[in-house]
């Protein structure tokens, strides 16, 4: 499992979390503060002395404790929260990075956009960000609801069939910080995860460069392993004659942080016990184990997968 | 045969001590550590094809458990149970056996090590 899952969800990261754990503690010590109020003005009424029992039971208090003040104290909750969430879910500035992050029933689709909203590059799984900031995720779902949760970077939003939603991450140091499918989708929901990279700017361009680059052609058995069984019908692996789009882009496959979205870790022996068995590690997810390769074989195309970085 | 028994007679058939006592390391893995064995068992993804006593989730399927592997005679049914054999076998299988389907892991020596000296702690004791 990757390192940093799962991630700590009180301990911001960047401008864009930081607001939203503000907003998650207002609100609980709010609510410790009515809940104690209540509390004890159940005690009072249950045990007090008849004079103060007489002043809980007052029709005033009705007015006042039970109407006036929770519309006043939720009214200016809700302010202050729209208030805090606004800068972070509105719609890309002119020069702002953009990525599209489309969620599929169990993965996510990745694409790099330019400022008119083309794509530029395709990946999945995660998201390589420079630090220091904000990148817009544009947010659409292929199937169901989803919602993409990265909690050290940003608040939880959800993608909608037919809606594109927008959220900002940023984070303020180079690091892996998880994310995770936060809305039911259905089977294997919990194995829905999603790393965030964030690079020095430096390092973000070079990755960006490595990225959009095609695959060069490989010698390896496993490219020939690759084409025999099909697997190009569903994944891509650009300057190669796999063209799929109904699974993740493997172009760079080598380079990630995980496998099976967020859930394993990128080594050879784990991609090999993907590819055989990934219904027995991921049930209910749609790529089929492969329980017709050899040994070589097996072995042959987990290690031209882990070649192309 | 009891524990001793049993670490008499691989010392006379191999002239190797085995790992019959879960007390400490075999010989040849002096020095490496199962509990470090363990983490990196589950940093390296070995569940997504091995059911492992120890980690949680994934229990994969393709290669097997691995419940009890310290006390079988042999590694995948085909080479002799010994530390030295298993360390190499965790870390590059193919150089033992060209027809598995196990690849090589991205371990060092000592890595491999610890995990082999955390494989033998599972001896279905």
């Amino acid at each position: 499992m990757l390192g940093g899952w799962p991630p700590p969800v009180l301990d911001p990261a960047g401008p864009f979390a930081g607001p939203v754990t503000v907003v998650a503690w207002v609100l609980f010590v709010m609510g410790a503060v009515v809940l104690a109020v209540v509390l004890i003005a159940l005690g009072v009424a249950l045990f007090g002395p008849r004079k103060w029992k007489r002043r809980v039971g007052g029709e005033r208090l009705v007015w006042i404790g039970g109407l006036a003040f929770p519309v006043v104290v939720l009214t200016g909750l809700l302010i202050y929260g729209l208030s805090v969430t606004a800068r972070v879910s509105d719609a890309p500035r002119d020069g702002e990075m953009r990525v599209r992050v489309t969620g599929e029933m169990w993965w996510w689709r990745v694409a790099y956009l330019d400022g008119q909203g083309r794509e530029t590059v395709q990946d999945a799984n995660e998201v390589h960000i420079p630090v220091g900031r904000p990148v817009v995720v544009e947010l659409e779902s292929a199937d169901v609801i989803h919602s993409l949760w990265v909690p050290r970077l940003g608040g939880k939003t959800d993608m909608i069939p037919g809606r594109r939603n927008f959220m900002r991450l940023q984070a303020d140091k180079p690091g892996v910080y998880a994310g995770q499918c936060a809305e039911y989708c259905g089977g294997p929901h919990a194995l829905m995860g999603f790393v965030v990279v964030a690079h020095a700017e430096a390092d973000f361009e070079a990755w960006r460069a490595r990225q959009a680059a095609p695959a060069a052609a490989s010698a390896l058995p496993g490219a020939a392993v690759f084409g025999a069984s099909g697997c190009g019908a569903c994944h891509t692996i650009r300057g190669t004659e796999a063209n799929g789009l109904a699974g993740p882009d493997l172009t760079h496959v080598g380079s990630r942080k995980t496998l099976g979205a967020g859930i394993l870790p990128n080594n050879q022996g784990a991609m090999a016990g993907w590819i055989a068995d990934s219904q027995g590690i991921k049930p209910g997810n749609r790529m089929p184990s492969y329980p017709v390769l050899t040994g070589r074989e097996l072995r042959d195309l987990a290690a031209y997968l882990d070649s192309l970085k | 045969m009891g524990k001793i028994g049993a670490a008499v007679s691989a010392v006379g058939l191999l002239g190797l001590a085995a790992c019959a006592d879960k007390a400490g390391a075999p010989r040849d893995l002096a020095g490496a550590d199962p509990a470090e064995g363990l983490r990196l068992v589950r940093t390296q993804g070995c569940g997504a094809c091995h059911a492992i006593p120890g980690v949680a989730w994934p229990q994969g399927r393709t290669g097997g458990s691995l419940a009890g592997v310290g006390a079988r005679p042999m590694i995948a049914g085909r080479l002799p149970n010994q530390p030295a054999i298993m360390a190499a076998f965790v870390r590059d299988a193919p150089s033992l056996l060209p027809d598995t389907g196990m690849p090589p892991m991205p371990l060092s020596e000592a890595e491999a090590r610890d995990i082999a000296a955390y494989l033998y702690t599972l001896d279905d004791d």
